[in-house]
């Protein structure tokens, strides 16, 4: 047993006795089927030396309830069995989110490939216990009570039974993933390569097509199309022989078990009961064929799981108090990449103003993920971090949870009423929409926001952040998407309703004449600071900025002329 | 979930290969038959006579050769099965990249395009359930009851009734139960999806929640809905599994009626017990395939819309005719062009004419149709009306791949492809162009210099990010690389650079544009400089500004 089917065994240590039922339930569902066609068996042959039916009355019976109990007995394990498996994922999923809560946030996991990945990693728990554990366990057992019973109605045919259980419950499962693994592990990367190629050809459809490289994309990816195929059918003559073989062995065994019964002077009517439960007992040994192959199949998914199944310990390290700021605070991602931040230095006393401002990967985000404590910095020392309500706001990842409007507010402040509510509406521009919808704040807003326009989803955002009113308000873009109109006047609301300190992170340089102070970083560096109207006075990249968006706005001829 | 015929007949038009696959499937299937009803015939005989204490070995000896060949049968259809499925897959993936050459790159970027590459990926994966598991056991459910009742017929022709008669209750009754079961299941789809989306969505959701502090509490949160989640999908499965049920116990009364009034012939001395043992072996045979099939079809369901999609994705008319109109670089005059998308209009009779050598500038607000003006140079969209003319070639009729040839074209964000930063760079161009040279005069020198393997880093879906500007000179080194190129259009090169990069960048792009024809979207000061022209687009309207002096000094450099 491999070190992640442990773990997902240990998660599901207080559910175990439901999952032993379920095993309990499908052994029995295989032994009724078993019994049945010994049992009608027996009865045909017996009948053959017509005897009175009073003889027969109690095998009548029992084919009946037999027959009856198989069905029933699979409806129930299959369900006894869904149930045990989707209780244990319930834990699965809620340990995995606390692992995640716990972890400082890593670029990679934020991707939405990555999520929906583990999303469906967590199938691979339900598959490992469903579809690996519970049938091969129950096979198992079956085929152990089958040499049993058979070495009560002829110990010598009981033999070449347990040979052939041995060989089908054991041996062909082996095989079935020895002789597959190989190529199964070549065809893996393959598909993932496929996949990416198909993503190329695709998303970089306008630079193959202008740079007349299609053809070459092309024959690439139908070269990988034709070898993953090559390595499929490769796959199906080795694996479905294993299936042959399986067919074979079934019936091979029931010729050992005639041969060795015979010989030993088991009873005629024996012979035949035997004979017709061997073949049954091999089948239902071969379904640990298939739970081999399911469990090949399982390892890179159930490691992913495991790896998220323990929390790490939260530490909580001392946190500074004062006046909430940054002092000579450096930040470097990768080893040996230029650094994200450098020496940026500072404070943040109540009511202050600041603005951060600068190209695309300057370090703009990175300065809000190190004053909220989203972002560790390598060096130089953060006040208030880690502390929603010390520092706390918009952020450029905001995600919208598909929950009415009320809910996703009363995330910033649970005990917030309903004015408070419609006060940080009213500054985020936000309340005259929620008047207008007929459910008010218990409107749906969709998956992610999905059912808002772009500025409307902004606005409750931003709304949101507002309802916190944390000791150092910090917004990422907070107006993005919304008109320069709207967003001037979002902007104005919201710093009037603002008491504690503010630190904006704009591209829009416009509202900017009544800050403190503005930022404009540049690769990590904070290259000017100072009042906008310092700013627009000195040449540099803020001025540039600004005339640029003015023209933008204005129209061009305010460049022109 | 629509309701979805078992079988595509548009399959076979398109793969034809999977024509010889049906047919060896079909054989399987016809020897198959045969093999299990001899096959019961030789056990009755053996047990019967082991009955009698006897050891039939001819019966015993038939009965082996017999399960070997049908384990060599298993094998046959199990093996072309899944070679058909790969055939298919193999046709259908080759098919559908192929058909990109025949769409808009525009399409093709977006999410529709999106779910294109999906399907060639890994949608298409799920025909492997489909092939391998659904469609054999839907063959043989043809042939072995046919086989099993022509063989009762001989043995025992009461009996033959009774299976004839309740044979078509097991798809019948899968009809009525099924039917069922999917509208339940229809009925909980929605909520099944909505919680089941929950736990993506809180995980989506983490940081905001730690921003709220919040992340803590939702534990018990996701603990309460995922619980939530398995009582609705238990309700679900409860009625799903009840329609395997009631196939399993139609199939065992159909047994049962069959084998009562063969057991009272027997006590009677009406029948012999050879053929009682045959009956009792083969009649429940002749129901198995049609309950596995349809035990089979909810898993093979995925992949049965994978092919919908697929073979509805690929167009049915012929690729339209390449054009062979060779034109050549001159002036190119748009005239009285109007280029309309599904919704909206991206521009409305333009006319323009740009001179050899010229360099023209395009400003305007974002969605203004300044995109949509290089892309009719580059011949990416076709007019609605109107013409591009290139030294008096219409492009609608001229040989594309030869046009693009003499264009130099650097994108908003250039596609960084999954390969090596040379393969990157190399795009389209022959083996032995000149890397260093071309990655010299783009700035790119010094970030391919920064990256851990050099030029052999490894870029794209699984490799290496770039920044923006690092991005940027990876297509500007692509453009440097088309030497003979007469004509550069240009993206918005400088949007969302840092300063340093901007200033390579700009220095690049005008050593770009030197002896060429330039056409390219900017609103920098630093690029306007270099125009000739500027012509500004609003609203699909194209109005010229002639002779633009810069308001203000260039603020920028390296």
């Amino acid at each position: 047993m491999t070190p992640a089917e442990r773990a997902v065994l240990r998660i599901a240590r207080p559910w175990l006795s439901r999952l032993v039922g379920a095993g309990l339930l499908a052994a029995g569902t295989e032994l009724a089927g078993l019994a049945l066609m010994a049992t009608a068996t027996w009865l045909l042959i017996t009948a053959a030396g017509q005897p009175p039916v009073a003889a027969l009355t109690v095998a009548i019976v029992a084919v009946r309830t037999l027959a009856i109990a198989r069905g029933v007995l699979r409806y129930t394990e299959r369900l006894a069995g869904h149930d045990a498996v989707l209780r244990i994922i319930t834990e699965v999923r809620a340990r995995i989110f606390a692992t995640l809560s716990t972890r400082p946030a890593r670029a990679t996991d934020r991707s939405g490939d990555a999520l929906s990945r583990l999303v469906s990693d967590v199938d691979a728990v339900q598959d490992l216990l469903l579809r690996v554990l519970v049938p091969g366990a129950a096979a198992g057992l079956v085929a152990v009570l089958a040499v049993l019973g058979a070495g009560v109605l002829s110990p010598l045919a009981a033999l070449p039974l347990a040979a052939g259980l041995l060989l089908a419950g054991v041996v062909l499962p082996w095989l079935a993933s020895a002789l597959t693994r190989r190529t199964a592990a070549e065809v893996a990367p393959l598909r993932g390569a496929l996949a990416v190629d198909a993503v190329d050809l695709t998303a970089g459809a306008a630079d193959l097509t202008a740079f007349g490289a299609t053809d070459a994309a092309l024959a690439k990816a139908a070269g990988r199309a034709a070898e993953l195929a090559r390595l499929e059918r490769r796959l199906a003559l080795v694996g479905w022989a294993v299936d042959g073989a399986g067919v074979l062995l079934a019936g091979a065994t029931a010729a050992g078990v005639v041969l060795t019964a015979l010989h030993a002077g088991t009873s005629g009517t024996l012979v035949g009961v035997l004979a017709v439960g061997s073949i049954a007992a091999v089948e239902s040994a071969l379904a640990l064929v298939g739970a081999a192959r399911q469990r090949t199949q399982l390892g890179t998914a159930l490691s992913r799981v495991s790896a998220l199944l323990t929390a790490p310990s939260l530490d909580a390290g001392p946190r500074p108090a004062g006046v909430p700021g940054l002092d000579q605070v450096s930040v470097t991602y990768r080893a040996g990449a230029a650094p994200a931040l450098s020496d940026v230095t500072l404070r943040l006393p109540a009511g202050r103003r600041v603005a951060v401002v600068g190209p695309s990967g300057a370090g703009k985000s990175t300065l809000l993920g190190v004053l909220a404590g989203a972002v560790r910095p390598d060096s130089g020392t953060v006040v208030g971090a880690g502390d929603p309500q010390r520092v706390g706001g918009l952020f450029a990842d905001a995600h919208l949870f598909h929950a009415p409007v009320r809910d996703n507010l009363l995330l910033a402040r649970p005990d917030a009423s309903d004015d408070d509510l419609a006060a940080a509406a009213t500054a985020a521009g936000f309340l005259d929409w929620v008047r207008d919808q007929p459910l008010g704040w218990e409107t749906e807003v969709g998956e992610d926001g999905g059912q808002l326009s772009g500025g409307q989803r902004q606005r409750l955002a931003l709304a949101r952040a507002l309802l916190l009113r944390p000791e150092v308000l910090v917004l990422d873009e907070p107006t993005e998407g919304l008109d320069p109109a709207a967003a001037d006047a979002v902007l104005a609301a919201v710093l009037a309703a603002t008491a504690g300190a503010i630190v904006l992170v704009t591209h829009r340089l416009s509202g900017l004449e009544g800050f403190d102070e503005i930022l404009v970083l540049d690769a990590g560096r904070v290259t000017q600071r100072g009042r906008h109207a310092d700013l627009v006075a000195r040449p540099g990249w803020y001025r540039d900025q600004w005339s640029t968006q003015q023209a933008d706005e204005q129209g061009y001829l305010a460049v022109a002329t | 979930m629509s309701r979805r015929r078992p079988f595509d007949p548009r399959l076979l038009r398109r793969v034809p290969a999977t024509r010889r696959h049906f047919a060896v499937l079909g054989l399987c299937g016809v020897a198959t038959a045969v093999v299990v009803v001899l096959q019961a015939t030789a056990l009755a005989a053996v047990l019967a006579a082991a009955a009698g204490g006897r050891l039939d070995r001819t019966a015993l000896g038939l009965f082996v050769g017999l399960v070997a060949a049908r384990a060599g049968l298993s094998w046959a259809q199990g093996a072309v099965t899944a070679w058909s499925a790969a055939a298919v897959k193999q046709a259908l993936r080759v098919e559908l990249l192929g058909s990109v050459t025949r769409r808009d790159p525009a399409w093709l970027a977006g999410q529709r395009g999106g779910s294109l590459a999906t399907l060639a990926g890994r949608g298409l994966d799920g025909l492997d359930a489909y092939f391998t598991g659904y469609l054999p056991q839907l063959v043989l459910g043809v042939t072995i009851p046919i086989a099993v009742l022509a063989r009762l017929v001989f043995a025992d022709w009461t009996s033959a009734v009774i299976v004839a008669v309740t044979i078509p209750l097991i798809p019948i009754f899968g009809a009525l139960v099924g039917w069922q079961a999917q509208v339940a299941t229809e009925r909980q789809w929605r909520r099944l999806s909505r919680l089941g989306g929950h736990f993506l969505d809180m995980l989506s959701g983490l940081p905001t929640l730690r921003a709220f502090g919040r992340a803590q509490a939702q534990v018990d949160v996701v603990r309460r809905m995922a619980d939530a989640h398995r009582g609705a999908t238990m309700r679900t499965l409860r009625i799903a599994f009840l329609s395997a049920l009631v196939l399993e116990l139609v199939a065992t009364i159909s047994v049962a009626l069959v084998a009562v009034p063969v057991g009272l012939r027997l006590l009677s001395g009406g029948m012999t017990l050879e053929v009682a043992l045959l009956v009792l072996l083969l009649t429940p045979e002749a129901y198995l395939p049609l309950r596995a099939a349809g035990s089979k079809f909810h898993a093979s369901l995925e992949g049965l819309t994978a092919l919908d999609d697929a073979l509805s994705a690929l167009p049915n008319e012929p690729a339209p005719a390449v054009g062979t109109a060779v034109a050549r670089p001159g002036p190119i005059v748009l005239s009285g062009v109007t280029v309309e998308y599904d919704r909206t209009t991206a521009l409305r009779d333009v006319t323009l004419t740009i001179q050899p050598g010229e360099r023209v500038a395009i400003v305007g607000p974002s969605g203004a149709g300044k995109s949509t003006l290089l892309g009719l140079l580059l011949g990416f969209v076709r007019p609605t009306t109107g013409q591009v003319l290139v030294s008096g070639v219409d492009l609608a009729a001229a040989d594309l791949d030869a046009w693009r040839r003499t264009v130099a074209w650097v994108p908003q964000r250039a596609h960084l492809f999954a390969g090596t930063v040379a393969d990157n760079v190399r795009l389209g161009a022959p083996a032995d162009a000149d890397l260093a040279k071309a990655a010299t005069a783009a700035a790119l020198d010094e970030v391919v210099d920064a990256l851990p393997e050099g030029w052999q880093t490894m870029l794209g879906e699984r490799g290496y990010g770039l920044s923006s500007g690092q991005r940027q000179r990876i297509a500007l080194a692509r453009a440097f690389l088309r030497d003979q190129a007469a004509l550069v259009l240009l993206d918005e090169p400088t949007a969302r650079l840092d300063a340093a990069s901007e200033g390579a960048v700009v220095e690049a792009t005008i050593n770009l544009l030197a002896g060429r024809t330039g056409v390219f979207v900017a609103h920098r000061p630093a690029l306007l400089t270099v125009a000739d022209r500027v012509l500004r687009v609003e609203d699909g309207k194209v109005t010229e500004i002639v002779r633009p002096v810069p308001a203000l000094p260039t603020g920028v450099g390296g």
